[in-house]
C-alpha cells in the first residue's frame, strides 16, 4: 500500500519536475512531519530566492515521512520520532535534528491566567490516566495554592490522529509515571484511557477552547498563536519552568547529544535547572550514500544554510533554533556520514 | 461512498417504476439490431459493468489489504474493544458501534423532517413558495461536509453543552431505562451531537428525492381523492404515501448510506475516543473518522492493515444495510400487490 502510494508520489514529482522544464536549479524533495512544515516552507522560500534551488516538502506526517525515505522516493524524510541507530544502519540512513519546539499543557479554566497553573509530570500522567478526575483534587490543589480551582470534572483532550506531538507527550509521561508506562506506553498514537480526541494541533486547540474545564497538549507555536492558557511543568531538577524559547534551548543544551549515536535522543525530561521537560525536535532522515547524489548534496547544502542562517525565520514562526554547540555537532556529522 | 449512492439511487429509480405504469422493456440485442443500437447497447452496458468492476475491485483490494488484521485477530477484530497501537492489538467494535448509533440518531432526525419538507413542498405549499424552498434544500446538499463539521464544533457544540445537554441530564438522566443514555458531563461533543449534525446533513438528500417522487404521483389519482371529499392529510396518507412507499424507503436508505460513510463532519464533533460508553453524550468513534484520523501515522504493518480492514468492515456494514433495504422494498412491494 505504502509502496504504491510512494510510487504514485514519485511519478507526480517527476511530472512536476518535467513541468518545471529547463530550470537548472536542483529540486529537492522531502516528506514527513507536519510540525516542521511551516518553517521548512519558509526556509525553502528564502533559500529559493537566494540560490534558485527548490525544496518541495509534503507534510504527510512523520510515519509517512519514514516510509517515503525508506522507499527512496524523496531526498529526505522528516520525523518527530528519531529512528534507533540499528534501524538506520539497516536501511543505510542517517539522521540529525532540525529545529526545536515544545509540547505544552494548556487548560481552559475560568479566571486562570496563562502561565499561572503548575503541574508535575506524575500529576499530568494521573489526569491523562483518568485517575485524577476533578480540578479540586488535592494533588492539583497542593501544587496551585493561589488558584481557586472549581469542583468540576476534568475533560481530557488528546490527539485523535497519530502524531509526533503525541509521541513526545507520552514519552514524557512514560518517563515520569511507571503507571503510565505500564498501562499505556509510548508511541505516535496510544490507547487513551480517558478523554476526547481532536484532529491535529488545531483540533486539540479548538476542543480546549470550546470545552470548559478541559486540559490538552499542543505544540508551543499553537499556544502562542491562539493565546492559550498554558501551564508550567516541574522539570527533573524540581523547578517549575514555563515553556519558552529559553527553556527549550536549555533542554537542548543539557540533553546528552554528545553520547547519542545518530542523534538518537528524545529530549523529554532533560536535566538542568532551566530545561523545559517536554521539549521536542524534528529529525531529518537521509541516505548516507544516496542514489541521486547531486540532489542529496543540494539537500545537505540547504540544511547547512538553514541551521546556520535560518534562526530568524524560526523565531518569527515561534520555533526555537538549535543551540550552537549542537549545530556544530550536526555539521561534523553531515560531513562525516552523509555523502 | 459513491458505491452506496449509486446502488441506492438505482433502487430509488427502479422503485419509481413499480407504482407507475411501466414501460415494457424491448429486447435490445439481436441479429437484426442495427449497428447503431448495438453500439449504444455496448456503451451503456460497459458503463454499468464499469461500476460493478470498480466495486468489486475496491472490495477485493480492501479485503486483501486487511488480510493481515483478519488473520491475526479473527473474529476478535469485529468484537474486540481494544484499539491499541502500542500493544498492536486492534478490535473494531467501538468504531462499528459508533457508526451505527450516530447514523441511527441521524435517521431519527432526518426521516420525519424530510418527510415534512417533501409533503409540504409537494402538497401543501403555495406554488410560488415551492421553488425557493426546493432550491434552499438542494443548496444544503451542496455545502461541503467540513463546513458542517466546523459549524458543529464552533457553533452547535457550545449550544449543546450549555443548554441541551444539561437539560437532558436533569430531565432524562433519572429515567429508568433511557436514563443511562443521557448521563455524563455536558461537553457538547459526542455521539448525540454527531448524530444531529449527520441528520441535518442527510435531510437534503432524502427530502429532495422524496419531493420528486411525491410530485410524480399522477394528478388524476390525487384529484379523484379530492373529488371524493378527502382532506389534504387524507390524500397524503391514503394516496401519496402508499403510492410512493417503496421510493420513500429508497430515499431514506440513500440518506443512510451517506450517514454511514460521512467522515469529516463526524470527526469534528464525535470526540474520536476509542472508549465504549452507553451514554450518547460521551465521545465515541466511527469507522470513517478512525481511518481519516489515523491513516497518515499508522506506523506498523498490522496497524495499517487494521485500518484497511476497518474500511472493508464499513463496506460490509453498508452492504448489509443496503441488502436490508432491498428486502424491505420487496416486502413493501408484495404487500402493495396483495392489497391492490
Amino acid at each position: 500500500m505504502l509502496n504504491i502510494l510512494g510510487r504514485l508520489r514519485l511519478s507526480m514529482l517527476l511530472a512536476g519536475a518535467c513541468l518545471a522544464g529547463a530550470a537548472h536549479a536542483a529540486e529537492i524533495t522531502g516528506a514527513g512531519s507536519t510540525f516542521v512544515y511551516p518553517i521548512l516552507s519558509k526556509w525553502s522560500d528564502d533559500y529559493n530566492k537566494m540560490n534558485g534551488d527548490r525544496v518541495n516538502y509534503q507534510s504527510i506526517g512523520s510515519g509517512g515521512g519514514i516510509a517515503q525515505i525508506k522507499a527512496a522516493t524523496v531526498d529526505f524524510g522528516a520525523s518527530d520520532k528519531p529512528l534507533p541507530p540499528e534501524e538506520l544502519a539497516a536501511a543505510g540512513l542517517g539522521q540529525f535534528p532540525l529545529v526545536i519546539g515544545g509540547v505544552v499543557p494548556v487548560v481552559h479554566l475560568e479566571g486562570v491566567k496563562p502561565g499561572t497553573m503548575k503541574f508535575t509530570g506524575p500529576v499530568l500522567a494521573d489526569i491523562y490516566l483518568g485517575k485524577i478526575k476533578n480540578w479540586n483534587d488535592p494533588a492539583i490543589v497542593q501544587l496551585n495554592p493561589g488558584i481557586k480551582l472549581p469542583n468540576s470534572a476534568i475533560t481530557v483532550v488528546h490527539r485523535s490522529d497519530g502524531s509526533g506531538t503525541t509521541f513526545n507527550w507520552v514519552h514524557y509521561l512514560s518517563q515520569v509515571s511507571t503507571d503510565w508506562k505500564a498501562k499505556v506506553g509510548e508511541g505516535t498514537s496510544v490507547q487513551w484511557p480517558a478523554g476526547v480526541g481532536g484532529k491535529g494541533n488545531e483540533g486539540v486547540a479548538a476542543y480546549v477552547n470550546q470545552i470548559p474545564n478541559s486540559i490538552g497538549y499542543v505544540e508551543y507555536a499553537y499556544v502562542i498563536q491562539n493565546k492559550m492558557d498554558y501551564a508550567a511543568v516541574r522539570n527533573s531538577a524540581g523547578k517549575f519552568v514555563l515553556p519558552n524559547a529559553k527553556t527549550f534551548q536549555a533542554a537542548a543544551n543539557t540533553a546528552d547529544w554528545k553520547n547519542s549515536k545518530d542523534f538518537f535522543l528524545v529530549m523529554t525530561n532533560a536535566p538542568g535547572p532551566d530545561a523545559y521537560p517536554v521539549t521536542a525536535t524534528t529529525f531529518a532522515i537521509m541516505y548516507k550514500t544516496p542514489k541521486n547524489a547531486a540532489r542529496s548534496a543540494a539537500a545537505i547544502k540547504f540544511f547547512r544554510w538553514a541551521l546556520d542562517k535560518g534562526q530568524a525565520q524560526a523565531k518569527a514562526l515561534d520555533y526555537v533554533a538549535l543551540p550552537p554547540a549542537l549545530v556544530k555537532q550536526i555539521e561534523t556529522y553531515m560531513t562525516a556520514e552523509i555523502k | 461512498m459513491p458505491a452506496v449512492d449509486i446502488e441506492t439511487a438505482a433502487a430509488v429509480a427502479g422503485d419509481r417504476g413499480t407504482g407507475a405504469p411501466t414501460l415494457r422493456r424491448r429486447p435490445v440485442a439481436g441479429a437484426s439490431t442495427p449497428p447503431g443500437d448495438r453500439l449504444f447497447g455496448w456503451l451503456t452496458a460497459s458503463a454499468a459493468y464499469f461500476v460493478l468492476i470498480l466495486l468489486l475491485g475496491i472490495a477485493v483490494s480492501m479485503a486483501y489489504g486487511g488480510r493481515l488484521a483478519f488473520e491475526t485477530f479473527g473474529w476478535q477484530f469485529i468484537t474486540g474493544r481494544d484499539w491499541d497501537a502500542v500493544a498492536r492489538k486492534f478490535g473494531a467494535f467501538i468504531p462499528i458501534y459508533g457508526t451505527l448509533v450516530s447514523s441511527a440518531i441521524a435517521m431519527l432526525i432526518a426521516i420525519p423532517t424530510s418527510l415534512g419538507i417533501a409533503i409540504f413542498l409537494a402538497e401543501v405549499a403555495p406554488r410560488w413558495l415551492r421553488g425557493p424552498i426546493g432550491i434552499a434544500v438542494e443548496l444544503l446538499a451542496a455545502i461541503p461536509s467540513i463546513i458542517y463539521g466546523m459549524w458543529g464544533l464552533f457553533v452547535f457544540a457550545p449550544v449543546m453543552a450549555k443548554y441541551v445537554e444539561p437539560w437532558l441530564n436533569d430531565h432524562l438522566g433519572p429515567l429508568p431505562i433511557l436514563g443511562p443514555l443521557f448521563t455524563g458531563p455536558p461537553i457538547g461533543i459526542g455521539m448525540l451531537t454527531a448524530g444531529i449534525i449527520l441528520g441535518i446533513m442527510t435531510i437534503p438528500f432524502i427530502a429532495s428525492v422524496m419531493r420528486d417522487v411525491f410530485q410524480a404521483v399522477p394528478p388524476t389519482l390525487r384529484e379523484s381523492a379530492f373529488a371524493l371529499g378527502a382532506t389534504p392529510w387524507e390524500v397524503v396518507r391514503k394516496v401519496t404515501l402508499p403510492y410512493t412507499s417503496s421510493a420513500v424507503v429508497g430515499a431514506t436508505f440513500l440518506g443512510l448510506g451517506r450517514a454511514l460513510g460521512e467522515t469529516m463532519a463526524v470527526t469534528f464533533v464525535l470526540g474520536n475516543a476509542h472508549d465504549f460508553s452507553k451514554s450518547l453524550l460521551m465521545p465515541g468513534n466511527s469507522i470513517a473518522a478512525a481511518i481519516a484520523n489515523e491513516f497518515t501515522e499508522a506506523d506498523s504493518d498490522i496497524y495499517l492493515s487494521s485500518l484497511i480492514a476497518l474500511g472493508f468492515v464499513l463496506f460490509v456494514v453498508t452492504f448489509i444495510v443496503l441488502a436490508l433495504a432491498k428486502l424491505m422494498l420487496v416486502r413493501i412491494g408484495r404487500n402493495a400487490g396483495t392489497k391492490g
